[in-house]
């Protein structure tokens, strides 16, 4: 279909769903109570950002989305690339690695909080759980795949072990590192986002909270938009840095004929 | 032509340029897969700047042998040396073409031909010109920054051919190189591989299911019997004049009488090794 032609029907979409609504609370069908006008959430939304203070919440929850992000990844691909090299530590850790990954981190964040207080640490202590499981299962998959006559290659070449593993290994991982970043990133959000909703002071997760606790609902579906914008403006970051970062695959850069 | 003046010979494991020095030794060489015994008793030996051509059906155990020279696989019983060394371990003076594409596909052409060099501490700039005049070398001028899913079939394999030369290794392996190239990139490989050969010539032992690449190519054809359990059935010195072209050659009558004497030894253990499919 004609990319106008797309744009156009998802706007009518947006504009029926977004008048429905409007017309459903003005008309009495639908409980404002539960269900805001949207003019009124556009209008705290407006109120917001036209307020400095709202950009140290901002502020705050993207320092702990990229410390979270940075150290679960850092973390995840050292031992990624390591428990995929040995087999024999892989096969010891596994239950363990396992039985970690299945605990819910929610009920983790109570005990960040003991440990680490209600500030900027526990939310990023949370955001690392979630980051490190993805990059580490992406980093070990990308270390055991890679392509044995490449390896071999470069084992004749004369590359010693510290130099497979920066020529060969880590490279072969990065992609796939690379691929799970929107997914890792997106736990970052997440990780940041439900540790200020449990606990703290400050970020887009209180703000939603303390309008919760207020019986709110303009606050909180305003709180929600907000978020959404903010993980859609940090994918299309993302996208430029991963059209950049991976110049060397295919379908990055046209073949020539 | 020193190499191409060797006798005649029938008994397969004597060296048949028997003049110059070992390079290349294999001695009661088995090589195994668990209980599966690939090549059992190898026997073979390859002179300093001879091209060594070794045919057999597929599945004989080819590739094993060569990953063995290269340091890649170790021999259950026997002995691999090379210049009189005993192989130990993959790294060695070795230059290897490898069957499929195994160009580092995160790296320039400049960057994967290079690679050799950095891996023995060759400094940056040095090994950057010698890349640069090894690409130009293989007929890749201007193709330095391209990476390898940017380049045909053919050009990767040029790519790689530098990539093995440049280190000018004492013995150079080749794992059917050209097999997947179409007909004429592949003459145009041969005869591109036969001048570099010539302009400093070393050890080569390269493997094919073609035997016509083998006679065209080699100073002596090698056959292998069909597994398990392979080994070397038959020696033939291959007595063409050289500079040789791959495509005039094969209208030769010394060419067309080789070709039906190999013929003879190989077709039989080919036979074998369908049956046992
Ligand atoms: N890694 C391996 N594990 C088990 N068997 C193998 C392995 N590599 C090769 N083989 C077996 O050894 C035999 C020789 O293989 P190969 O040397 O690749 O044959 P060729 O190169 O002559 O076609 C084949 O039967 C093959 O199945
Ligand atoms: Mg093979």
């Amino acid at each position: 279909m004609h990319a106008n032609s797309v744009r156009l029907i998802q706007l009518v979409i947006l504009v029926v769903v977004v008048g429905g609504w409007q017309m459903g609370v003005s008309a009495g069908v639908i409980d404002r109570f539960f269900f805001p006008p949207p003019f009124e959430i556009g209008a705290q939304i407006i109120r917001w950002i036209t307020d400095t203070s709202f950009y140290k919440h901002v502020g705050i929850t993207l320092t702990e989305t990229v410390l979270g992000y940075v150290i679960g990844t850092a973390l995840g691909v050292t031992a990624g690339v390591w428990l995929g090299l040995s087999r024999t530590s892989a096969r010891i850790l596994d239950p363990f690695i396992k039985g970690l990954n299945a605990i819910p981190r929610v009920v983790l964040a109570p005990i960040f909080v003991l440990w680490l207080g209600l500030g900027l640490w526990s939310k990023v202590a949370l955001a690392v759980t979630l980051v490190f499981f993805v990059t580490f299962f992406n980093a070990m998959q990308g270390v055991r795949e890679v392509n044995p006559v490449v390896l071999a290659n470069a084992r004749v070449l004369g590359a010693r072990k510290g130099e497979l593993l920066r020529h060969v290994y880590f490279p072969a991982a990065a992609s796939w590192i690379l691929s799970s970043l929107r997914t890792s990133v997106g736990f970052a959000v997440v990780g940041a986002i439900i540790g200020e909703y449990l606990g703290s002071s400050a970020g887009l997760g209180y703000l939603i909270a303390q309008a919760e606790g207020n019986f709110d609902a303009v606050g909180v579906f305003a709180g929600i938009i907000i978020l959404a914008i903010f993980v859609l403006i940090i994918d299309q970051i993302l996208d430029a840095a991963e059209r950049r970062l991976i110049t060397w695959r295919p379908n990055t850069e046209e073949r020539p004929a | 032509m020193a190499l191409s003046a060797v006798k005649k010979i029938d008994y397969p494991q004597v060296p048949s340029a028997a003049a110059a020095k070992p390079m290349v030794a294999l001695q009661g060489v088995q090589m195994a897969f668990g209980d599966f015994v690939a090549v059992d008793d190898v026997n073979l030996t390859v002179a300093d700047g001879e091209f060594l051509a070794i045919v057999g059906p597929t599945g004989c155990g080819k590739s094993t042998i060569l990953n063995a020279i290269a340091g890649l696989l170790k021999p259950a019983k026997g002995s691999v040396t090379i210049d009189g060394a005993p192989v130990k371990g993959a790294g060695g003076d070795i230059g290897y073409l490898f069957q499929q594409d195994a160009l580092l596909p995160w790296k320039t052409s400049i960057e994967n031909v290079e690679l050799g060099l950095m891996f023995r501490g060759v400094g940056k700039a040095e090994r950057h010109e010698k890349a640069k005049g090894w690409l130009a070398k293989v007929g890749l001028k201007g193709f330095e920054d391209r990476y390898p899913h940017q380049l045909s079939g053919g050009q990767r394999k040029r790519v790689q051919m530098a990539q093995a030369l440049i280190t000018g290794p004492k013995v150079i392996l080749m794992d059917e190189p050209f097999s997947a190239l179409d007909i004429h990139t592949r003459h145009l490989m041969q005869n591109e591989l036969l001048r570099l050969w010539q302009e400093e010539r070393r050890a080569v032992v390269m493997i094919t299911h073609d035997l016509e690449e083998a006679i065209a190519l080699g100073d002596r054809v090698v056959v292998l019997a069909s597994g398990p359990r392979s080994r070397v059935i038959d020696s033939f010195p291959v007595d063409l004049s050289r500079p040789r072209d791959v495509a005039e050659i094969k209208l030769d009558p010394q060419f067309l009488e080789l070709y039906k004497n190999i013929w003879a030894s190989l077709r039989g253990e080919v036979e074998k090794s369908y049956a046992r499919k």
